[in-house]
């Protein structure tokens, strides 16, 4: 994992930063200190909720991270708080060395839930951002046809989001978000909604676009199995409430992955029973603690 | 059954229950003279029509009508979207308008269409007015809640995306609330439609409502006929067209 930190080209950006050498280096792409979101209370004779507290994690420039958990944790409550969509109670979040206020405007973010805008074709989805950003329509358009083929959808641009089956409008969502180049991308559980080959095709093409640009990425998920394949570093959240990270693994599997093969690999599987261990604990306390559960492992 | 076999079912039972209907008018009036007084002849009120559009003695009227119909709906439309929005968006707003809001909707609208005329002559513009106080409200209750129903994750994603607060008005709030209006658009021209037809029918000197009036004043029951059928076929009309816009308008939404 530090290998990929390193050898990873400075971006332009941060080339351009005032900033010494050093200080340029150690600027994560997002850090997160001391981070606690307390929910109102519904009614008047109920508690508030905290959901997560006191969380630290970073996320190193370039990396991909991996956040495990069980559900209703506040894997999400964390992304938005990244995204700047969420003011976190007590706590701070800074981008690349900056404290962040407001939206996060260096992250792209796909939602757990969907997301589209539904009266806009696949096209005027993807090429939103961008028109939003001030680009001119038709170069939008262009550069949104070519992502959408990019992710395998040409041919579909026409298409309303009604018009798509579920893995076809997480290719759309995927593209919108990646159209604006961002460089840190929060990806909410993008493909649990899939069938499992989809599903494989989609972690690989991910993978492949990610080694491209290698984009900082916070990846959240309920399926460790997922989590392993991808990341450089898999982080478990405890039950809530008050959620914080109680472990975190590196991923030494080398790269490129496949992960339809990974999977079977001794190194894969020593991690996977080290971490579901863990996990474990977390998911069944999680459970008794009255709440859903969906065990994976 | 073949959709080509049940569409020419379809049709032809509409048409034979018209022909049963009209056969059965007929004998009536043949055998009763209190039937020919209250129906009158299906073949006077035929012959009425004719007349109307050979004379084109109808089209000044039905021009005057449609005219109505279509400010109504247009002026109803605008003031509820720009209204809908701007309390939509607005909390407080909302909250302070909302009791005066009900009560104007849960206000029975005729009777406010002499103190229009008194307001406004007895032109167009009374009926517009009149029209203008149905159209809105319904208008008006479906831009709002299209606004209050946006998706907190499309809000979310389009502010990631970029969105200002100018872009999420004019990307997510306006086309949001147009699907919630367009949904409604049968009812909002019908009720522009009835709000111009009612006007005349109160007070006016043009237009089919006055027609209609005009006829009564002298028991002429086969020209009210003859003016009521001729505004059945507008409503129909009217509604096909707009199963077509809403066809093009909404194809989002399509299956
Ligand atoms: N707006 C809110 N108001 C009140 N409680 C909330 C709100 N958002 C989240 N919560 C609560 O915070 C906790 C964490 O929610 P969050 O959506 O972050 O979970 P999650 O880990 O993403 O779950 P899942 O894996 O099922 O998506 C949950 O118990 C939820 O009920
Ligand atoms: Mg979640």
């Amino acid at each position: 994992m530090l290998r990929t930190l390193h050898e990873r080209p400075r971006t332009r950006s941060a080339k351009g930063r005032t900033g010494g050498f050093f200080t340029t280096m150690s600027a994560a792409a997002l850090d997160l200190r001391g981070i606690t979101c307390t929910f109102p209370a519904p009614s008047r004779d109920a508690e508030p909720y905290t959901a997560v507290r006191d969380v630290d994690i970073s996320l190193g420039d370039g990396e991909f991270v991996a956040i495990v958990g069980p559900t209703g944790c506040g894997k999400s409550t964390i992304l938005n708080v990244a995204a700047g969509l969420l003011a976190a109670t007590a706590g701070e979040v800074s981008v690349f060395g900056t404290p962040l206020a407001g939206i996060n405007s260096h992250a792209g973010y796909m939602f757990q839930a969907e997301a589209l805008l539904p009266w806009l074709t696949a096209r005027g989805n993807v090429s939103l951002g961008l028109e939003m950003h001030g680009v001119a329509r038709a170069e939008a358009t262009q550069r949104a046809d070519a992502w959408l083929e990019r992710v395998g959808l040409a041919g579909f641009e026409e298409r309303y989001p009604k018009q798509l089956s579920g893995g076809m409008k997480k290719r759309v969502a995927l593209a919108q978000t990646l159209v604006l180049e961002p460089r840190i991308l929060l990806m909410d559980e993008p493909f649990s909604a899939l069938d499992i080959q989809t599903r494989q095709l989609m972690e690989n093409e991910l993978l492949d676009m990610w080694s491209a640009d290698r984009k900082s990425v916070f990846f959240v998920t309920h399926d460790l199995e997922e989590a392993i394949s991808l990341a450089d570093r898999v982080v478990v959240m405890s039950a809530g409430p008050g959620t914080k990270p109680v472990a975190e693994f590196k991923v030494d599997i080398p790269r490129p992955r496949d992960v339809t093969e990974i999977v079977q690999s001794p190194h894969y599987l020593d991690l996977h029973r080290r971490i579901w261990e863990i996990l474990k604990k977390e998911v069944l306390k999680s459970y008794e603690r009255g709440k859903t559960m969906v065990p994976v492992g | 059954m073949s959709p080509a076999v049940q569409r020419t079912v379809v049709w032809s039972c509409r048409l034979a229950l018209i022909g049963i209907l009209l056969v059965a008018w007929v004998i009536a009036i043949n055998h009763s003279k209190i039937a020919m007084f209250f129906l009158g002849s299906p073949k006077v009120i035929a012959e009425h029509l004719f007349q109307w559009f050979a004379t084109g003695k109808i089209f000044r009227h039905l021009g005057i009508t449609l005219l109505e119909t279509m400010l109504s709906f247009v002026i109803g439309c605008s003031l509820a979207l720009v209204l809908g929005l701007w309390l939509a968006l607005n909390d407080i707003l909302a909250r302070i308008c909302d009791p005066f809001i009900k009560g104007l909707n849960s206000m029975p609208r005729l009777i406010m269409a002499p103190i229009f005329a008194v307001w406004f002559g007895l032109g167009i513009w009374s009926k517009v007015a009149l029209g203008v106080t149905l159209v809105f409200f319904v208008v008006f209750f479906n831009v709002f809640q299209g606004i209050r129903e946006v998706s907190p994750v499309l809000i979310a994603n389009a502010r990631m995306l970029g969105a200002r607060r100018r872009d999420l008005v004019r990307r997510v709030y306006i086309p949001s609330a147009m699907s919630w209006v367009f949904s409604s658009l049968h009812l909002s021209v019908g009720l522009a439609f009835v709000g111009a037809v009612i006007g005349e029918y109160l007070g006016s000197s043009a237009g089919v409502g006055y027609l209609i009036l005009e006829a009564e004043g002298t028991f002429d029951i086969e020209t009210v006929l003859a003016g009521v059928i001729l505004l059945t076929t507008c409503a129909l009309t009217l509604d096909y067209i707009i199963t077509l816009v809403e066809e093009s308008l909404l194809k989002w939404q399509a299956k």
